[in-house]
């Protein structure tokens, strides 16, 4: 069931690069959180950011759709480009830009309301859906990927934060897709999931490399090696090795990533 | 631990962490029942005094909820009411009249008997009648049964606050007027209802007349006033100055001076009121609107400061999620945001409302504690309300208005009683958990 090390890589080649990040520093007040990463994420492929606590793999991922931007304290340095527009360019509006890159978070945040108006929030901000007919089916098919439709098919309208932790993450996967992003970034989203769940979660992660970017945040090694065609290791704020998920974990090249999934450092 | 490093020992004396545990317990625990009992001293406290405030004004106040009336039949001499003058007419000396037919030695020819015997209704009790008369004229020539209050020092006496025993000259009602009464009483003429007056009547000069509908309609029409524009001015500024503002020195500097606003005395607001509503626009005096708006400017610090704290209290996460999948600033604020914060915003709104409520000085100043004995048709003719109205019947001599006034404290307390029980259910009803 579970994709296994040996489709690591494959037609990673074939892609072409989605979002290119040249020399992005992040602060916090005074403390620097990221320094000076560079990076080409492909499209059509899943690229996992792995590194110790701390490092600052959620907050490069939060670069990725201005979510920094929210922060007062934070400041972001540097060129991020995606499909070859600069995203921190003045014409872009944050807004849009997150309707194209969608997110989920490391903490599972469902809006208190119910899980049908969970999924349906963002198709109807967005206008995607024409009718009720439409955004049911929306619904419904984000349920299904997000791998929790059996569970709350009976259940539509009682309210999302009455869930397990588990099947609120699940919830805020399927809300994440059904905007139809075209770039997922998920920080730890089996985090809070039981072995089955994040089966099905890697299924669908593996589904939406058919059409989409994800760039996964995770903790787990083994997960990495299962979903990833590339991984870059983060330590310190500083990208220290991006490559093919293959080699990474099979041949580092820096003693610190060595050290890392070795299980030395971390 | 400390003396780890001084000895050669590394190991602490007192040997184990349950040993030391063990050891402090007792301190610890010491401490814990000291602040419950400096706690539910604190809190006794509070309540003795609650109680005693409550029950002084329950014991000199529950006499006016209930009002001594009699019941006459009146004989309606045409000779005294002629068709053709009403609505003019002698209607006090047909009361007269009646009264001094069924009392023993009441002589009809005597001006003085007469006029003691007119005292002993109500001032209103002939204009009741005259209303009567004016609306059926047909009335006239026959006899009609009326229900009126009686006056004053006749309710008092009936509710037993004239003592008996008092010598006469320091009495305020005479021998034989007591003995009329006795009369009456014996007759089954005198009767004690609820006093529906207190809450229908406007004010009076006669205490037995008083009632506090002016102040009810005069506060209902200042508070909503207040609440019209203090409520989406308040939440206005306070969703502006957290959710859209730039963070900078002005903005703090705005913030300190809106905190600082809430801590002005109120009659500071007063004078405001007074030298901008009434005096550079012209507005009327003793208007509950000009109320409204000057206990919006007093309301308004309490909605910011509320509504601020519930914007805050609303999590990140929650609009990070709405971010996430592509929402505006302003359809995070009022899709998401808002609506969590509704019942603490709700909460603050009825507790600053409660307060404008009870105000008083504000509205001295503008002039709403005027001698008005018509309830106001709008917001902008001459009113008192409900806090002013206790400093006027406060200041009267009557003995029947110090009743009345602490009557009128309890209604005011139950209103605002009401208005936080509100608040307490709101908050409880829509308290979320994240
Ligand atoms: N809102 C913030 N304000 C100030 N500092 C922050 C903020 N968010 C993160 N940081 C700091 O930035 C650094 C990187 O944090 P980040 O959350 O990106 O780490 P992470 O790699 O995602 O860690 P984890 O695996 O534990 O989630 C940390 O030192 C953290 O303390
Ligand atoms: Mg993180």
């Amino acid at each position: 069931m579970m994709n296994d090390m040996g489709n690591v890589g494959r037609d990673s080649a074939a892609s072409e690069i989605k979002i290119q990040a040249r020399g992005v520093q992040v602060f916090y007040g005074e403390t620097q959180a990221i320094k000076d990463v560079s990076v080409d994420i492909l499209d059509k492929s899943v690229t996992a950011f792995i590194g110790p606590s701390g490092c600052g793999k959620s907050t490069f991922l939060r670069c990725l759709n201005r979510m920094n931007d929210t922060i007062d304290i934070a400041r972001v340095e540097g060129d991020i480009h995606i499909d070859g527009d600069d995203i921190h360019a003045p014409g872009i509006d944050p807004v849009q830009l997150r309707a194209k890159v969608g997110m989920v978070f490391q903490k599972p945040n469902p809006f208190p309301k119910s899980i049908y108006d969970n999924i349906a929030y963002g198709p109807r901000i967005h206008g995607l859906a024409r009718n009720k007919a439409e955004l049911d089916e929306i619904v419904e098919r984000s349920l299904r990927r997000g791998a929790i439709w059996d569970e709350v098919k009976h259940r539509l309208h009682e309210p999302g934060t009455g869930l397990s932790g588990g099947q609120q993450q699940r919830l805020c996967i399927a809300r994440a897709v059904a905007t139809e992003p075209e770039v997922l970034l998920m920080d730890e989203p089996c985090s809070a999931l039981d072995p089955i769940a994040t089966a099905q979660v890697e299924d669908l992660i593996d589904e939406l490399r058919q059409s989409y970017s994800v760039v996964i945040v995770t903790h787990s090694m083994q997960q990495a090696a299962r979903v990833s065609q590339r991984t870059a290791f983060f330590h310190l704020g500083s990208l220290v090795e991006y490559r093919e998920t293959g080699q990474i974990f099979t041949n580092p090249e820096d003693p610190r990533t060595e050290s890392y999934i070795t299980g030395r450092i971390g | 631990m400390a003396d780890a490093t001084a000895g050669t020992d590394p190991k602490p004396k007192t040997g184990s962490t349950a040993d030391l545990v063990r050891a402090s317990l007792a301190r610890r625990n010491r401490k814990q029942s000291t602040l419950q009992v400096l706690g539910i001293g604190a809190m006794s406290f509070a309540f003795l005094m609650l109680f005693i405030l409550v029950a002084s004004l329950v014991s000199s106040g529950y006499q006016a909820f209930t009002q001594t009336h009699i019941t006459l039949e009146v004989f309606i001499d045409p000779e005294e009411v002629p068709l053709e003058r009403l609505p003019r007419g002698g209607f006090d000396d047909v009361i007269e009249a009646s009264l001094s037919s069924v009392l023993e030695d009441a002589d009809p020819n005597d001006r003085a008997t007469m006029r003691a015997l007119g005292s002993l209704l109500s001032n209103g009790a002939q204009f009741k009648l005259r209303d009567r008369v004016v609306e059926d004229p047909d009335l006239i020539g026959q006899t009609v049964t009326m229900t009126v209050p009686v006056s004053d020092p006749y309710d008092q006496l009936h509710k037993g606050l004239i003592d008996r025993e008092t010598p006469e000259q320091f009495r305020r009602l005479k021998n034989f007027e007591i003995a009329w009464f006795d009369q009456l009483v014996a007759m089954e003429a005198i009767s004690k209802p609820l006093n529906t007056g207190l809450i229908s009547n406007p004010d009076s000069r006669f205490p037995e007349l008083a009632g506090l509908k002016g102040a009810l309609v005069g506060s209902f029409w200042a508070l909503s006033v207040c609440f019209a524009i203090s409520f989406p001015l308040g939440i206005g500024a306070a969703i502006y100055l957290e959710e859209f503002a730039p963070k900078n020195k002005f903005s703090d500097f705005v913030e300190v001076n809106i905190n600082n606003l809430a801590a002005v005395p109120s009659v500071v607001f007063g004078l405001l009121a007074l030298a901008v509503f009434i005096g550079w626009f012209g507005l009327p005096r003793s208007a509950p609107f000009v109320g409204g708006m000057t206990l919006a400017l007093m309301t308004m610090p309490t909605i910011i400061i509320a509504t601020r704290a519930a914007l805050k209290a609303v999590p990140p996460s929650i609009r990070e999620a709405a971010l996430g999948v592509g929402a505006s600033r302003h359809q995070v604020v009022f899709g998401h945001v808002l609506p969590l914060a509704m019942p603490g915003i709700l909460t603050g709104t009825i507790i600053g409302l409660a307060q404008a409520l009870g105000e008083t000085a504000p509205l001295l100043l503008i002039g709403m504690n005027a001698f008005i004995t018509s309830a106001p048709s709008g917001p902008l003719e001459s009113a008192t309300a409900l806090p002013t109205q206790i400093f006027i019947w406060a200041d009267s001599p009557e003995r029947g208005f110090a009743s009345r006034t602490s009557a009128a404290i309890l209604v005011l307390l139950g209103f605002l009683i009401t208005m936080n029980a509100v608040s307490i259910y709101l908050r409880n009803r829509f308290e979320r958990s994240w």
